[in-house]
């Protein structure tokens, strides 16, 4: 199983935009991810790819999330997303 | 437009000729098939609508609500209709129960969800339909809600079978510069691609129109366009300064007014602070908002509007749903009453924004039905350190008590979508009782009369505007100069026309046509008859 952490960087956290182009990079992925955050136990972690769940996991700016997946490429993939969540998406 | 999606019934459970894989694969289907549609339309949208409607693609077919919907059809047997219905419900609240800002995102589920149903019944998306090519939108009526989605480049005209000639619709198309034609039972049975001739001036359509109709549709569009340029300055024929200026619902609102060259804001609803939101705006909230305003308009008048919720407006933290007669209950100004504090916290943000700008700035309460509540508002003014404390006259009792009330306060203006509705005691938004709901009732005119009488009898000029839609009317423009109203507030669009059709009278016409339409029959006939005698607004197609 690969884990990275990520501090959100969007401005007002990761919701809407930001979360609709976190969940559209995972959907795009071949492997399953699951995002908490760092204070919430991995059984609670959740689906990556759905926009709800990330919107209901309510990441505002500066908080740490965690990043789980396994299989080929779990490393790189997790790398991606963690620089699309450590960019302010916001800014745009 | 399509008729709203209905709920499935509790408990539905799958056919007996379609098994649970079945139904999952049809609704996978389904979700899929909105998403792509949503996703289209996200292609050809700009800005914020862009991001709600990426946004909401991606929710379609969303792994958390599908999962949800695809237990309930597993392990219950439920119908892939009512397992959407019931997940979506349950997402819906978990976003409503986050608040701020997740909370609104509810309504984008279960917008999400309506269309998901259609899709599996095979009936069009509920919402006013996407198409390539302009048309003309006919539907029972249309809700605020509506004119986020209504894009003005491809609609033409609106048509509704319900509403009346203040209803939203009617506000929408003025907003717009739309032709519409609202109350017109019927319209439900024309069938989608008919060709129709909607005349908004005279409230006819013409199934099947002949070749002149299709070429006054064309000058009109002409015309509509040469017609967008207000030099700035409203007056009648001989010098009378009728000072013109915009009803607005925010900054942007207020920016676009002062582009079309209003000569202040008349109205500034801030409900707009408001709506949509689970909490009262912060002080600073507030502030910014209404600085966004008043800097539109530097050396300006601008007259703020006190939050105006209850009714067709609720307020989830300040209004009660459940009130038998909400139009006849807490709303506007009685808010006070039930909720202190709102208000003074508003007009303290107000008057914060009000420092370091240079606008005007004037702040009315809506609703006010007695002298003792205008004074008590005066005071709370006061305290706040707003110089100019005015009313809003829309209760018949404050436009038969205007004198007493204009003794206390420095302005009234005069809201009279309300003041019809109260005064014919008619729903506005009823179709059935659109005849009754027109600022031309005599009686309304006789209101509206009153109310300067009241100011002229106090003694001091105080100034009586109108805000309400009858002053974007240009023939009803001059009636209301002729009854002594001193200024017009309405939508910006309107203003051009309006100031075209004043500058063709003087006073003392404008006065003549005031008591032509008050001295007539029927509201119809007061319309036709000072129509009759602005051969102005035929040459415009007004």
């Amino acid at each position: 199983m690969s884990e990275r952490t990520a501090t959100i960087a969007s401005r007002v956290g990761l919701h809407a935009r930001p979360a609709a182009i976190f969940a559209e990079a995972v959907g795009a992925l071949d492997l399953e991810v699951t995002i908490a955050l760092e204070s919430d136990p991995a059984e609670d972690a959740m689906d990556a790819s759905s926009i709800l769940s990330l919107m209901s996991l309510g990441a505002g700016n500066g908080q740490v999330v965690v990043l789980r997946a396994e299989g080929d490429g779990a490393d790189e993939a997790l790398e991606s997303l963690v620089k699309i969540l450590e960019t302010d998406l916001d800014a745009e | 437009m399509p008729k709203a999606v209905s709920e499935p019934p509790a408990g539905e459970k799958l056919a007996s000729s379609t098994t649970a894989e079945d139904a999952a694969v049809t609704l996978r289907a389904a979700a899929k098939a909105v998403q792509a549609e949503l996703k289209q339309r996200s292609v050809g949208a700009t800005g914020a609508g862009k991001s709600v409607l990426e946004a909401t693609a991606l929710m379609a077919a969303d792994p958390m609500l599908i999962k949800g919907a695809v237990k309930l059809i597993t392990n219950n047997g439920t119908s892939a209709e009512r397992a959407i219905w019931e997940s979506a419900a349950s997402v819906a609240e978990m976003l409503h129960n986050l608040g701020g800002y997740m909370a609104e995102r509810s309504t984008d589920v279960l917008d999400v969800r309506s269309r998901i149903v259609a899709e599996l019944r095979g009936v069009p998306a509920p919402g006013i339909p996407a198409a390539d090519e302009p048309f003309i939108l006919v539907a029972d009526d249309l809700a605020p809600a509506d004119t986020a989605t209504l894009n003005p480049a491809i609609v033409l005209a609106l048509v509704t079978s319900g509403g009346g000639p203040q209803s939203h619709t009617a506000i929408i198309a003025r907003a717009l510069g739309l032709p519409a034609v609202v109350a017109a039972p019927g319209v439900d049975d024309i069938a989608d691609g008919t060709s129709i001739y909607v005349d908004g001036a005279a409230g006819s359509i013409t199934v099947d129109p002949d070749a002149d109709q299709v070429a006054a549709a064309e000058a009109w569009a002409t015309t509509a366009a040469t017609l967008a340029v207000f030099s700035g300055e409203g007056a009648t024929a001989d010098g009378h300064l009728v000072p013109l200026l915009a009803n607005v619902g925010g900054a942007a609102d207020a920016v676009k007014a002062a582009a079309a060259g209003a000569q202040g804001v008349g109205l500034l609803r801030t409900e707009f602070c408001f709506l949509d939101r689970d909490e009262e705006p912060t002080l600073d909230e507030q502030v910014t908002a209404y600085r966004g305003v008043f800097d539109a308009f530097p050396g300006k008048k601008v007259v703020v509007r006190t939050l105006d919720a209850g009714a067709d407006k609720p307020l989830p933290f300040l209004t009660d749903a459940s009130e038998p007669n909400p139009a006849l209950g807490v709303r506007g100004y009685r808010t006070d009453f039930t909720s202190p504090g709102v208000l003074k916290r508003q007009l303290a943000a107000i008057a914060t924004a009000a420092e370091g700008t240079e606008a005007d700035v004037w702040v009315m309460a809506p609703m006010i039905s007695t002298a003792e509540e205008a004074a008590d508002f005066a005071a709370m003014c006061r305290e706040a350190g707003l110089k100019t404390p005015g009313v809003m006259v829309e209760v018949p009792s404050a436009a038969l008590t205007s004198e007493s009330i204009l003794g206390l306060v420095d302005f009234a203006s005069l809201g009279t979508n309300d003041l019809t509705q109260y005064a014919m005691a008619a729903d506005r938004q009823l179709g059935p009782l659109a005849a009754l709901n027109t600022p031309w009732q005599p009686a309304v005119l006789r209101l509206i009369q009153l109310t300067v009488a009241g100011s002229v009898a106090e003694g001091n000029n105080k100034p009586v505007g109108v805000c309400g839609e009858a002053a974007a009317d240009p023939a009803l423009a001059v009636v209301l100069v002729g009854l002594g109203v001193n200024t017009l507030s309405m939508t910006a669009r309107a203003l051009s026309a309006v100031a075209a059709v004043l500058a063709t009278v003087t006073v003392p016409e404008a006065q003549r046509l005031a008591a032509v339409a008050l001295a007539a029959p029927s509201a119809v006939e007061a319309r036709a008859r000072v129509r009759a005698e602005l051969p102005i607004l035929d040459e415009l197609g007004l």
